[in-house]
């Protein structure tokens, strides 16, 4: 049974990331994604030294809150403080993180809170708590909290699928025809720091990165339409998820690290097929010219 | 030389606009008829794109504001449309032709409504009217710098605007592509739609706009294009660039201006 809810929990946390994800490596953003899963740690701290619980609803506040800080301070920083984009990215997410260090570090002795497991997450601790409403156990919590995030994400990309494809294609176009450009970007941040708290209790803040990004990623080289991107993100991140608990089974090694090592492998492979596709083509355009001249 | 209309389809009034406090474009004040195909002409540099962008509210107005069909930008939206320019866009990106089109139609949906039979319809139609309905389905990476400038235009088709600004629509195309676009801007004046192009190329700029603004950093002219394009307004607003007003010089003697009027 505890195989069964690990590998639901990481097929819950690879779909909700991958499909933000998506977004952000069109956007040419997937800095941010990363930027965002560091920088929410203080927010995460905070909110756990206030609620002095592991209650995971002030935390998912808390660090959203903070995500969405960390959007406005890297916007700022480069648009009114002139800095390069990725040197405002990389100033801001590492104050961040380390004021989230140095808080987690000072209060550790207070509270039950170990850095660890922010880190790195427990996945495989993650059945063992379990929801309870009157008494009943409703199974694994971190289940519901990102199968929460899963169903948050699929309305907010279900609802603001116009507006997200174009504000990502062509901001300046969206922005013409009365699309406010800022208003998606920060719902889209938005749902990235949600997310990353939703999902670093399972599998870490910095693994979560790994679910934004490499997924994704290999479903840009395989597909050319959208629609097919998101869907294969979703099942090469589901793949990975699957691969990873039994590579970790085998090796007796860290569930969530052996996921992320996964779907690096994914990627791989569909770097080799995009490279044969590429291939194939050239062949047969040359096959083509050859034919057209002969 | 400046020409003033009545009703216009654009006021500019009194516009400074700054980039970091240094202003870029100073105290530009004209007007431009409905239904002309009208160009911005001037060196690089001169604040053509800046001017376009402030036209349709994406830099602020330092001072001075824009009106379209005497109203403010916002309550116009839905007539206004754009073409940008082709290097602005991530053509990777995955969307096809018929993709991009349809965004046009975007504006008319609304939020949370999703592009219908009738939509996708008026994005073919519009691919048609471009000459590249074949190339629908096609992934837009792989389409020709004059295809992509032909998608672009199909998707402000697609918008059914009144008001269009289009920035250096003819750049990197081939003749053939620049005179199928040319035509389909006639095709829109006669429907009566005002177009807004940022254009280079002084030598075609007679033949395609019935009304010219010269302009660098500050207006130097608008007006009808056979009034404006006078040897002295463009050595006004190209001043100095020597070997560029010689060639000018020659152009407007060899076309024995003005002999348009014909
Ligand atoms: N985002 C910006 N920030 C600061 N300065 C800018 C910005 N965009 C343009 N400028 C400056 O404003 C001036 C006008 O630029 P603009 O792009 O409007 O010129 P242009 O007439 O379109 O030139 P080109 O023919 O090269 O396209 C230039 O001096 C440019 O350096
Ligand atoms: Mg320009």
């Amino acid at each position: 049974m505890n195989d069964f809810w690990i590998i639901l929990i990481g097929v819950l946390v690879a779909a909700t990331c991958g499909l933000l994800g998506s977004y952000l490596i069109l956007r040419r953003m997937a800095m941010v994604g990363d930027a965002i899963a560091h920088a929410v740690l203080p927010g995460i701290v905070i909110a756990f030294m206030i609620s002095e619980s592991r209650d995971s609803i002030p935390m998912l506040l808390g660090a959203a809150a903070v995500g969405l800080l960390t959007t406005f301070l890297i916007e700022t920083l480069h648009r009114r403080g002139m800095l390069q984009i990725d040197a405002s990215i990389g100033l801001t997410y590492t104050s961040l993180f380390a004021l989230g260090v140095i808080l987690a570090s000072a209060f550790a002795g207070d509270v039950d809170l170990d850095l660890d497991c922010i880190l790195y997450g427990e996945i495989a601790l993650a059945p063992l708590y379990t929801l309870d409403i009157g008494g009943v156990d409703m199974g694994p919590r971190a289940v519901w909290i990102v199968g929460g995030a899963l169903i948050l994400v699929l309305s907010f990309i279900f609802l603001g699928y116009k507006e997200l494809y174009i504000t990502t294609f062509d901001p300046a176009y969206a922005a013409i025809i009365g699309v406010s450009v800022s208003l998606w970007h920060y719902l889209l941040m938005g749902a990235v720091s949600l997310t990353t708290v939703a999902a670093f209790e399972s599998v870490g803040a910095i693994l979560v990165v790994a679910f934004l990004i490499a997924p994704p990623a290999a479903a840009y080289l395989l597909t050319d339409n959208f629609k097919h991107m998101l869907l294969l993100t979703v099942l090469l991140g589901s793949l990975a998820v699957v691969g990873g608990y039994y590579l970790a089974a085998w090796l007796d090694a860290s569930i969530a690290g052996a996921m992320a090592l996964c779907m690096g492998l994914v990627f791989c492979a569909a770097f080799g097929l995009y490279r044969r596709r590429l291939h194939i083509a050239s062949k047969s355009l040359t096959d083509q010219q050859l034919a057209a001249r002969g | 030389m400046n020409v003033a209309v009545d009703n216009p389809a654009l006021e500019i009034h009194d516009l400074t606009i700054s980039y970091n406090r240094r202003p870029v474009l100073w105290d530009v004040d004209l007007t431009i008829p409905e239904g002309a195909i009208v160009g911005v002409i001037g060196p690089n540099g001169a604040g053509k794109t800046t001017l376009i962008k402030a036209v349709m509210g994406l830099v602020p107005a330092g001072s001075g504001y824009v009106q379209i069909y005497g109203r403010p930008l916002d309550e116009v939206r839905e007539r206004i449309s754009y073409v940008p320019q082709r290097e602005s866009v991530d053509w990777d990106f995955p969307a096809s032709a018929r993709d991009v089109v349809l965004m046009g139609r975007y504006g008319k949906l609304g939020l949370f409504r999703r592009p219908r039979r009738a939509d996708r319809d008026k994005a073919d139609e519009c691919l048609h009217r471009v000459g590249i309905e074949h190339l629908g389905d096609r992934q837009i990476s792989q389409l020709s710098g004059g295809q992509q400038q032909r998608v672009f235009l199909a998707r402000a088709l697609a918008q059914d605007a009144d008001f269009y600004i289009m920035d250096e629509p003819f750049t990197g195309v081939d003749a053939a592509t620049e005179a199928a676009i040319v035509e389909i801007l006639r095709g829109m004046r006669a429907r009566g739609r005002t177009i807004l192009a940022v254009h280079h190329d002084l030598q075609s700029a007679l033949d395609y706009f019935d009304w010219v603004v010269l302009l660098n950093m500050r207006l130097v002219a608008s007006g009808p294009a056979d009034k404006v394009f006078t040897a002295e307004l463009l050595q006004k607003t190209y001043g100095g660039k020597l070997t560029l007003l010689s060639k000018v010089g020659n152009l407007l003697q060899k076309e024995e201006f003005p002999t348009r009027e014909t």
